[in-house]
């Protein structure tokens, strides 16, 4: 039952939570109470939860307060209670990818980003709702439920960590982890209204992260403010034996850069993301938060970044290319789902990966199978490789001009369910501008900039490398104008 | 026109593929133990599992020795190279993929020197690059007939090694593999045994007519794990394409498996059957980058390699060509060899003599136990002392090879021995010559045989003498007795 006291202690940003924690006003098991309390009362409308391990969650919010009662409490996030995409490994939960094909899984280890949200005193209420193998803009694909916006419960959270932005819209938890390979965290998070960042790639560490492509795939916080995501990401960005691909630059104090402010940053607007299918309420409100900008102190420039029209081309090459190889371990032989009854190999194979495998996961095993193949890999594969790095290049030149690039993350506010499920064309055309971001390995943040037609709308800032301090700065000016952002109404209304 | 089949027509054109798995402690991309033999599927962890969300992180180590190796066959070091995903699907495989080198491998060209029939050779590889092994299917494991997968193999640090098709016979592709293998266990990167698969070859064999400059169409051989085999296998496709040819049928490009029971290959799948790996570049692994430094350093622990050895054995030393080749042969003969002879001290006459021993007596022994001279309790510095023993007339021939078998299983200090069993070396003339008189007076008949020159049993007198001395005697004081005593001969 939620009482107006849990109400209270929910709508806390995850900063409010941390003072009152550290003021000693309120306990961890209090505010994970609430949290469990708060998705009882919820999460039955909304779907952004595939499990919940409430006794887990009790148990790490004790531990919490009996170190903080000993003086040794860790940090900023030392009880509070967050929850992570069903793509990482947590060891003894159930881990599925929103997947079938992993039905039963239980993880011997955790990844890395959980290990270190836990070693630096975080709650974990449980796994987050996501599109199958984190192939979706909408959440849709989730072999298991489908996840609502809390913002307006016909429509879609976006995807595919649709579970990662609706839990913070709903007021479920105070921060998320989610993952971004063409637009993941940054479409969601513009969906619902709340900040997400993806960080450069190999600013956090992928492993026990479970791969859909590779040289995309990037871990990143979300939280309902900037100060609560730069705290996130100052926990889990960092160095780590286990992933090579890591960056071994250790990690910022994105909290100290938080409130630098806009003056003289020179914002990048370029000009092929304002044209095309871009909705005309969503560019008012990343032209309005551009000028805000502009009074602020910062100054805007005109770019251009001539080859992202084939960004998404590209994209769907490369990532189903690397999906291709990524999902050919759900065999059947080792873990998660095997077909019962069959006795030869090769019907192993098929049988267990045809009622594993969801449509969107099989689509792209077939498109990045057919990529690779003998007479089409230069074709396709080492083409999308040749326009990945001009698109690089198209960044690189604007950064000589400016220090973030800002427009809109996705060309209209969140669509309603089921009206994109037919048409996969236009499932992947909502990753239309923020797909680039991820094949020039740069960090991206969505940010609220308003409401379109009484949906949350965001604005995107694409920062140079492993500057996602800039970015966070940038954000944070735009929100102390806009004020706090709004709390959906739809939730509220009776069940 | 019938016509004879001519195997002497043809040409034949063979390249092979060597795998070979490196001597690390730790697996290619994880910490997990290389050990052989641990019960199945106990030297496994969520990263040789292929569990969701594993990355692999490379073993310094695998880089370590590829560069070592590569030197040492002549290579050209890469200063970057990069790993490619292999995709197919098995059970032992399971990621579904195999990490493996393909477009930048980490060494090319190269090669190395083969003789056969006193004639040298050099041949030329095309590339070595670093990959990690499968696991192992297991069947006929369970009582319900279901196959089981041992993945205790997966992601031990391999080497293919590949040549051009540089062989022309199958004698010259054994004695290349035998060449490559005596490189691969000098340098302590590869342990070199065939029957366990650490050390395999696939062979590409195809023949074409004499004089012709097209190559004919290759079958790839797997599945032999011996030298012998190897011969045979090759021998046998040799026979069968030719027979094809000479026939007007095609020989189809395909896999073929030795069968060593039926001395045969058999086809094992087609070119359509042929897997289409589907190769690209692994995006978890950054490319491997190679520096001057770790050149340097490898290049600095270079050993000195076989035929450079053989080469010494034979020149500085004086053995022959033979007794190189079998010091050489294997790394522990020849260690042996250099550190006994060191101990000994010496030129030629001393090299050989401890040749001789090694390849006679000791060779025997650890052919009769199966013991490589690491294995062994007689040390190089204990050898040297029985021959300085032999030398000095403390012990005889036959008290020598006493010695030497018995440090060879139980160790010790052999002029301890002597005393302890009583082997010293009988040289006292009046010693000997009771002996003598002893063995002559009772054999009446055969002195008179011997003296009527009937008969020369020399031989039956000096081991008459010998015995009643059990077998210490000088053998030149017995002989130069017994010639006095029986008045010439």
């Amino acid at each position: 039952m939620t009482t107006a006291n849990d109400a209270a202690l929910t709508g806390l940003s995850l900063q409010a939570a941390s003072l009152e924690l550290q003021a000693g006003a309120i306990s961890s098991r209090q505010l994970t109470e609430a949290c469990l309390a708060r998705i009882a009362a919820t999460d039955g409308r909304v779907g952004a939860f595939l499990a919940v391990t409430g006794e887990r969650a009790l148990q790490q919010a004790d531990r919490s307060d009996r170190r903080r009662a000993a003086g040794g409490a860790l940090g900023p996030l030392d009880g509070v209670p967050l929850a992570v995409k069903d793509l990482f490994l947590t060891r003894g939960v159930p881990t599925t990818a929103g997947s079938r094909i992993l039905e039963g899984f239980v993880p011997p280890y955790d990844a890395t980003a959980v290990t270190r949200l836990e070693a630096a005193g975080a709650v974990l209420l449980g796994k987050l709702n996501l599109d199958e193998f984190a192939m979706g803009s909408s959440n849709e694909h989730s072999a298991y439920r489908p996840c609502r916006n809390p913002w307006d419960l016909t429509r879609t959270p976006g995807g595919s960590s649709g579970g990662s932005a609706a839990a913070l819209s709903a007021r479920q938890c105070f921060g998320t982890l989610g993952t971004d390979t063409g637009g993941s965290i940054r479409l969601p998070a513009s969906f619902c209204g709340v900040v997400g960042l993806k960080p450069t790639y190999g600013r956090v560490s992928r492993y026990g992260v479970i791969a859909f492509a590779s040289s995309l795939d990037q871990p990143g916080p979300l939280g309902r403010t900037t100060w609560d995501v730069a705290a996130l990401l100052g926990a889990i960005a960092g160095p780590d034996p286990h992933d090579l691909t890591c960056a071994a630059r250790p990690a910022d104090d994105y909290l100290a850069a938080l409130e630098g402010g806009a003056r003289g940053l020179r914002i990048g607007v370029p000009r092929e993301w304002f044209g095309g299918g871009l909705q005309p309420e969503v560019e008012a409100r990343v032209r309005e938060a551009l000028t805000t900008y502009q009074r602020l102190g910062a100054t805007l420039v005109e770019i251009s970044l001539p080859h992202s029209r084939y960004g998404i081309a590209a994209y769907y090459l490369i990532a189903t290319a690397e999906a291709s190889a990524n999902l050919a371990r759900y065999d059947g032989v080792r873990f998660g789902l095997r077909a019962p009854g069959v006795r030869a190999l090769q019907e192993l194979y098929s049988e267990s990966r045809e009622q594993g495998f969801g449509a969107e996961p099989k689509r792209r095993i077939m498109l990045g199978t057919y990529a690779l193949s003998a007479g089409y890999h230069d074709a396709y594969y080492l083409r999308a490789q040749k326009v990945r790095t001009l698109i690089r290049r198209d960044f690189d030149a604007a950064f000589g001009r400016c220090d973030v690039v800002a427009g809109p993350v996705a060309p209209g506010p969140a669509f309603k369910l089921g009206e994109r499920t037919g048409d996969p064309l236009q499932m992947y055309l909502a990753d239309i501008f923020t797909i680039t971001c991820n094949l020039a390995a740069l960090p991206g943040l969505s940010v609220p900039c308003g409401l379109a037609r009484g949906l949350p709308v965001g604005l995107q800032l694409v920062g140079r490398p492993f500057d996602e301090a800039t970015l966070l700065k940038a954000a944070r000016a735009l929100e102390r104008e806009l004020g706090p952002a709004p709390v959906p109404a739809a939730l509220e209304a009776a069940p | 026109m019938t016509r004879t089949v001519a195997a002497s027509d043809y040409q034949v054109v063979i390249g092979l593929e060597v795998h070979a798995q490196l001597l690390t402690l730790t697996k290619i991309f994880c910490g997990c133990s290389t050990g052989f033999g641990g019960a199945p599927n106990s030297h496994v962890c969520p990263i040789c599992l292929g569990l969701p969300g594993v990355l692999p992180a490379l073993n310094a180590r695998v880089v370590e020795l590829a560069v070592k190796t590569g030197l040492a066959l002549g290579c050209a070091i890469q200063p970057v190279s990069v790993f490619s995903r292999k995709n197919y699907f098995y059970p032992d495989l399971p990621k579904g993929y195999q990490i493996s080198q393909y477009e930048l491998p980490i060494c090319l060209g190269g090669g190395l020197a083969i003789t056969v029939d006193g004639r040298e050779k050099f041949i030329r590889l095309t590339r070595i690059h670093m990959e990690e092994d499968a696991g192992k299917n297991l069947h006929d494991v369970a009582a319900d007939g279901s196959s089981g997968v041992d993945l205790n193999r997966a992601g031990v640090p391999l080497l293919e090694i590949v040549s051009e098709p540089d062989l022309r016979s199958a004698d010259e592709a054994v004695e290349y593999l035998k060449a490559l293998r005596a490189i691969l266990l000098a340098l302590g990167v590869n342990d070199g045994n065939l029957e366990e698969g650490s050390f395999r070859c696939d062979a590409n064999v195809s023949v074409m007519r004499k004089g012709a400059t097209q190559y004919g169409t290759r079958a790839e051989l797997k599945n032999m794990n011996s030298f012998r085999y190897l011969k045979q296998a090759v021998e046998y496709e040799v026979r069968r394409q030719v027979a094809l040819v000479e026939t007007g049928q095609p020989v189809v490009q395909e896999t073929r498996l030795y069968d060593p029971a039926r001395g045969e290959t058999r086809s094992m799948r087609s070119k359509e059957e042929a897997h289409d790996y589907r190769y690209f570049p692994e995006p978890d692994l950054p490319p491997v980058r190679v520096g001057e430094a770790l050149v340097a350093r490898m290049r600095a622990e270079q050993p000195e390699l076989p035929r450079a050895r053989a080469a010494r054995y034979q020149g500085s030393l004086g053995l022959s060509a033979q007794d190189a080749g079998v010091l050489v042969g294997d790394g522990g003969l020849a260690d042996f060899f250099d550190a006994a002879l060191s101990a000994r001290g010496g030129g030629a006459e001393a090299a050989k003599k401890v040749a001789n021993w090694l390849i006679g007596e000791l060779s025997r022994l650890a052919n009769e136990t199966g013991l490589p001279p690491r294995a062994w309790k007689l040390t190089p510095a204990r050898l040297a002392e029985v021959l300085g023993l032999l030398d000095a007339g403390t012990v005889n021939g036959a008290g020598a090879k006493l010695l030497v078998e018995e440090l060879f299983r139980h160790g010790g200090d052999p002029a301890e021995l002597v005393r302890r069993r009583g082997l010293a070396q009988v040289s006292d003339e009046g010693a000997i010559e009771a002996a003598v008189d002893a063995v002559l007076a009772a054999s009446p008949a055969e002195v008179e045989r011997h003296r009527s020159g009937k008969k020369d049993l020399t031989g039956f007198f000096v081991g008459q003498v010998m015995k009643a001395l059990k077998g210490k005697g000088n053998p030149g004081v017995v002989n130069a007795l017994l010639k006095k005593k029986l008045g010439g001969g």
